[in-house]
């Protein structure tokens, strides 16, 4: 076979909770360096989705390959190190730890030193400190946060908040960037912000992004393809302006209900 | 056969004691999940003040458990009117040391007040009853019998009164509660009313059965009391029940086989067992912990 | 000579407190489980050390001797950490707090019932070891220690843990090495706290390791501060002076104390020093080189 690799596979998911089918027979795949965004009503099942692949719970059954080996049975944190990197819909940091600590915990799984050498503060360790301090200092100043890297993140603006969210994850390096609802509770102007930023990660990461996002018009400029789901199910698999004009998309977003927005 | 039944009835008496306890922390936790870790103090003042009363004003047993549950309730409310009610909304590490500061502080004034341990009066004529080679006391039966009537009595509080069915939205969902204007604060102090004076029953039925009363006994019983309310899923009112007489069992067992110094060991690597294998307890379900 | 035995044993009991309050903050001030089986870490470092004073090699020179009974009394109590440990991979708050609980009680009603280390009447005739160089330099090593643990990847990882288990699960960070860690080190000064304290008074027995000493050590986590280093050192200092200033107090100062925490827990949650530190205390390692 010479087809390029998908970076990750997902073929026949299904996810109970108790009685609830809250993901049916879902296979998709994600090639490298794409940008993929998910769009569905609430309840569609896109963030139980984001937890399947990032490990976070269980799939009920089905498989998920990454490069082409399955790693349901892995744990989030190994996924982590893997170079599956997320953010969360509600904001989720280390809220008393100062902005430089949350995205040095990002590095401390590629620090090496041992316990003991953390007891007795060898040599060794104050290196591999100093350097995790550096480069997290570095992704800072890309992010224009070099002069609140002391303040404890619960101080941070929203907006900024969110940006730190994205720069920890960042700094996993990761192969897989997953953003759900980047641009929740955002104005148009910070949505814009948070757009540049992603460009700007797209081209000097060169990373993989699967986006979760409401805001249509955000989504459809942002992405090159898009996925449809509703009711656990994947509607529409196709490039944003197949999917304006998809009718099966069209029905699940105006046809029944008419309280979603756009 | 007949030692058997006899250690049954034993089990039964000192269950019973058990559970009267252990439904005051599973109340509680039921309606604020917090560990009342204060309430086996309770139980002790509820021995001291039955105590009290027979030393100062002989009065009939009846009187005597009215008192003393009356007593040990105004005190519950009190403990969380002054201590658990301004910390409701802090972490709740924050509610677990106050509950263990109110404890301590409770047995170490009862310990500066009477240093020593105490002898009980007889408050009912014991008189045994032999049954098929069986001896029951009068005693045991009135333990058994008041544990079994207060606890059909709180089932009934619990099923049928405007009280209970509040207390039992309380504890699914307590915003929703309080947008239903449903006076959430008198439910919990009801709450607390009632478990102490459960608590408060086992105190005199304990100092009846067993009648050396000391201020430690807060801690030596009503600690094992607490184990069983966690073994049999805290929260849960008939895990409560379940809890206490298995423990009860558990540790008649331990003593007619070993050492009565091995009974702690056996209660708490019981706990620890239970916990390992059902995290929650027996019937306990996992709290629902937001995202 | 200024320090009279009545100051040394004062200052030697202030740094025996320091340790166990530095212990305990890091599993339930930087970690934000909640331990309050602290004391029984303790009896197994004061037991296991006095077995190997009095039991097994009485005869070494004390130079040698002591050292390696505080190590094995800490390293005792580290062992016992590890089923702790493996029990708060899938338990936590009230449910973790009931099996340590559980776990002391355990410690103590089986230390009831070893007749080898005296049963309930105690472990009598350890000898009288713990001085106040040795305790300075045991207080000094675990300060340091634990100072050097939290300013590295691994306090990081805990104080992760505490504010958000699942996020920290995201970003990579290992939990149950993290956890088991922690339970090892922190149970295992537990235990160099015990074998000091046992080499201090000569006389154990179970019941000076019971939930009163672990409320003790409570008020001293919570007085001082959470999730700090000052707070451990001012708790335990506060903690120890006030003890000896209410001593004419007799039994109602055993009221006084759990009063103070409750009292605390209304105003001030965090205590005095809590999630701050003294500068000196800090490792600042972007501003200045090492």
């Amino acid at each position: 076979m010479n087809f390029p690799q998908p970076l990750l596979q997902a073929c026949h998911l299904h996810k109970n909770f108790g009685g609830q089918q809250s993901i049916i027979d879902l296979s998709f795949h994600i090639n490298e360096k794409e940008c993929l965004g998910i769009i569905g009503p609430n309840g569609a099942g896109k963030t139980t989705l984001f937890n399947l692949i990032t490990g976070m719970v269980p799939a009920s059954s089905g498989i998920i390959l990454w490069q082409g080996h399955p790693i349901e049975k892995k744990s989030g944190a190994q996924l982590a190190r893997l170079g599956i990197a997320r953010t969360f819909q509600n904001i989720r940091l280390f809220k008393q730890l100062s902005v430089l600590e949350n995205i040095q915990i990002a590095y401390d799984s590629q620090l090496t030193y041992s316990v003991l050498g953390s007891l007795f503060s060898f040599s060794q360790k104050n290196l591999q400190e100093k350097k995790s301090i550096a480069a997290a200092m570095d992704l800072l100043a890309m992010f224009e946060m070099t002069d609140v890297a002391h303040e404890p993140a619960s101080s941070l603006p929203y907006g900024f908040q969110r940006r730190l969210e994205i720069a920890r994850a960042l700094a996993l390096n990761p192969r897989l960037l997953l953003l759900d609802e980047p641009v929740a509770g955002m104005n148009s102007t910070e949505a814009a912000k948070i757009m540049e930023l992603l460009r700007w990660i797209q081209k000097e990461f060169s990373s993989t992004l699967l986006i979760i996002e409401h805001h249509l018009p955000f989504i459809m400029e942002l992405c090159n393809r898009l996925l449809v789901l509703n009711f656990g199910s994947l509607i529409a698999d196709g490039a944003p302006s197949q999917i304006k004009t998809n009718p099966a998309v069209i029905s699940a977003y105006l046809g029944n209900d008419n309280d979603s927005e756009e | 056969m007949d030692y058997f039944a006899q250690q049954a009835i034993n089990a039964l008496q000192l269950g019973s004691i058990y559970a009267l306890i252990a439904l005051g922390y599973s109340l509680v936790y039921g309606v604020l999940t917090m560990i009342n870790f204060a309430h086996g103090d309770l139980f002790m003042v509820g021995a001291f003040f039955c105590f009290l009363l027979e030393k100062m004003i002989r009065v009939p047993f009846w009187l005597a458990l009215l008192l003393t549950m009356l007593g040990t309730s105004l005190l519950g409310v009190l403990l969380e009117l002054c201590a658990y009610r301004p910390i409701r909304h802090a972490p709740r590490v924050s509610a677990m040391i106050t509950a263990l500061g109110c404890g301590l502080i409770i047995e170490n004034i009862t310990l500066a007040l009477s240093p020593y341990p105490r002898h009980m009066p007889t408050l009912i004529k014991n008189s045994i009853t032999s049954f098929h080679g069986i001896t029951i006391s009068s005693l045991q039966l009135v333990v058994i019998g008041i544990s079994l009537l207060l606890m059909i009595l709180l089932d009934f509080i619990i099923r049928f009164t405007r009280f209970g069915i509040a207390m039992r939205a309380l504890s699914s969902d307590r915003l929703m509660v309080s947008l239903l204007g449903i006076p959430a604060n008198r439910i919990i102090s009801m709450t607390f009313a009632l478990g102490a004076a459960l608590g408060g029953a086992a105190g005199l039925l304990y100092a009846l059965s067993y009648p050396v009363i000391s201020s430690s006994m807060g801690m030596l019983i009503g600690w094992k009391a607490f184990v069983a309310a966690v073994i049999g899923g805290i929260g849960n009112i008939r895990g409560a029940l379940l809890g206490a007489y298995l423990l009860g069992a558990t540790e008649i067992i331990t003593v007619s086989l070993l050492p009565s110094t091995y009974r702690d060991l056996v209660a708490y690597s019981l706990l620890l067992l239970v916990l390992v294998f059902k995290p929650y307890g027996i019937l306990g379900q996992p709290q629902v912990v937001r995202s | 000579m200024i320090l009279n035995d009545y100051l040394i044993f004062i200052l030697i009991t202030l740094i025996i407190n320091a340790i166990l309050c530095l212990s305990l903050n890091l599993v339930n001030g930087y970690m934000g489980e909640f331990s309050v089986g602290h004391a029984a870490f303790m009896a197994l470092g004061a037991y296991s050390s006095a077995i190997i004073t009095v039991k097994i090699a009485p005869t070494l020179p004390p130079l040698f001797l002591f050292p390696m009974a505080v190590l094995i009394g800490g390293a005792t109590a580290a062992l016992a950490g590890i089923p702790l440990a493996f029990l708060s991979f899938k338990t936590r708050g009230d449910y973790l707090a009931i099996i340590t609980l559980a776990f002391l009680m355990i410690v103590k009603s089986g230390l009831e019932n070893i007749s080898y280390v005296g049963a309930s009447r105690g472990f009598l005739g350890i000898p009288h070891l713990t001085n106040l160089p040795w305790t300075l330099f045991w207080g000094v090593v675990c300060f340091l220690c634990l100072r050097n643990f939290i300013y590295s990847k691994w306090g990081r990882c805990i104080m992760a843990i505490r504010e958000d288990e699942i996020a920290a699960e995201a970003m990579g960070v290992a939990t149950r090495s993290a956890k088991m860690m922690t339970f090892m080190i922190s149970s295992f000064v537990a235990g160099v706290a015990g074998a000091l304290f046992a080499h201090q008074l000569q006389f154990i027995n179970p019941s000076s390791f019971d939930i009163l000493k672990s409320t003790d050590i409570l008020v001293m986590v919570y007085l001082g501060g959470v999730a700090s280093l000052s707070g451990s050192l001012a708790g335990a200092t506060i903690f120890t002076l006030l003890n000896q200033l209410l001593q004419p107090l007799g039994i109602w100062r055993m009221v006084v104390m759990p009063f103070l925490l409750v009292l605390l827990m209304l105003f001030r949650p965090r205590g005095i020093m809590g999630f701050r530190e003294w500068s000196w205390v800090k490792i600042h390692r972007d501003r200045s080189d090492h």
